[in-house]
């Protein structure tokens, strides 16, 4: 098999994880993202393995890693999206802002807040 | 001789000869199974009913168990097949739940920068093939048989690679400590809504309650910067 197959197809799995983790605005769909990304990086790992015929398997033994670094990393994601989703009702990614700077989070959400209060006033 | 005319028969072995033109049976089924992994992937991050996306989720990673097979690792794939499509879709599932995604379609699943998003991911996807392909084009893998079997996989994981794998351990005993430290910690931190007679009666963030009551005072602040505008 050539080796440009495997190959591109993890390229493009990544790109398309890539994709996923700055569009999307679900933190869980964001995680699926990042889970993408790290099947396209084991999908490299396991070709090259074949490729070079390691006598150590490095490459397989370094995708069971990855997986179960994958498991840990999802585990305690989803647990922090739950406390994240509990402490303010959302799992929105962009809604959760406190941490930002607040004069910047003011000017950016004080056109659509202008318009509210004026509909509140006029009311 | 019988042999050398069944070897020349066969076709010159070098890889540099080898065709993209004429695929190998593996290489077609390998492809065939990748448009599916791609297609199904791209659904996932791009579909607007949030449970959808996890189960299209579940037919790329399976796709890809396949893709491991084709590469002659079974025990991987079977790892893949029992930690993602077991244990890793079921967790995101239960995630999807207990954060109360709604079951038909979110207009709002995508935030505004999903152009900006699909810029660079063409941007990344156009140079990573563009480099790979460069790199690769004439790289060719002799799949051999029981490359990646049980067998040989537990020998060298036991044999060259114990110390990774035993700190590895040590890592998913810290992750499990960690995600119950989490989950615990969130109920005696975070009040319940509920509690509204203790915001107004104690100034606010006066034991550890910022996180649940920092997102009520933006719109306070924001209140005379607009009221000044106008």
């Amino acid at each position: 098999m050539h080796l440009a197959y495997p190959v591109v197809l993890a390229a493009l799995l990544f790109s398309v994880g890539v994709y996923g983790v700055l569009a999307r605005r679900n933190a869980v769909l964001v995680l699926i993202s990042v889970e993408l990304m790290l099947n396209a990086v084991n999908l490299n790992l396991v070709a090259f393995d074949a490729w070079l015929r390691d006598s150590l398997h490095a490459g397989q033994a370094l995708t069971l890693f990855t997986i179960t670094i994958a498991a840990a990393e999802i585990g305690l994601g989803l647990a922090i999206v739950l406390l994240l989703f509990r402490a303010r009702g959302t799992a929105d990614i962009d809604r959760a802002t406190a941490l930002g700077d607040p004069a910047e989070t003011l000017a950016e959400e004080a056109p659509a807040g202008a318009g509210a209060l004026k509909g509140q006033a006029t009311a | 001789m019988t042999a050398l005319a069944l070897l020349a028969a066969a076709g010159p072995l070098e890889p540099a000869s080898r065709s993209f033109l004429s695929p190998t049976g593996v290489e077609i089924v390998f492809l065939l199974v990748g448009i599916t992994v791609l297609g199904s992937a791209v659904v996932a991050v791009s579909t607007k009913q949030l449970v959808h996306a996890a189960l299209w989720l579940v037919v790329s990673l399976g796709g890809l168990a396949i893709e491991f097979l084709l590469l002659t690792a079974e025990f991987i794939a079977w790892v893949q097949v029992l930690i993602y499509l077991g244990s890793v879709v079921v967790l995101v599932l239960f995630g999807l739940m207990l954060t109360k995604a709604p079951i038909g379609r979110s207009p709002d699943a995508d935030s505004k920068n999903r152009w900006v998003a699909l810029a660079v991911a063409l941007a990344s996807a156009g140079t990573l093939v563009t480099l790979v392909v460069d790199a690769f084009r004439t790289s060719w893998i002799d799949l051999g048989g029981g490359g990646g079997s049980a067998a040989v996989t537990g020998a060298s994981l036991f044999r060259t690679w114990v110390l990774p794998f035993e700190a590895l351990s040590v890592l998913l005993l810290a992750a499990l400590v960690g995600a119950i430290v989490l989950s615990r910690g969130a109920k005696r931190r975070v009040p319940p809504p509920r509690a509204g007679r203790l915001r107004t009666g104690r100034p606010v963030g006066s034991n550890g309650t910022v996180a649940a009551t920092a997102p009520r005072t933006a719109p306070e602040a924001a209140a005379p910067l607009v009221t000044e505008e106008s």
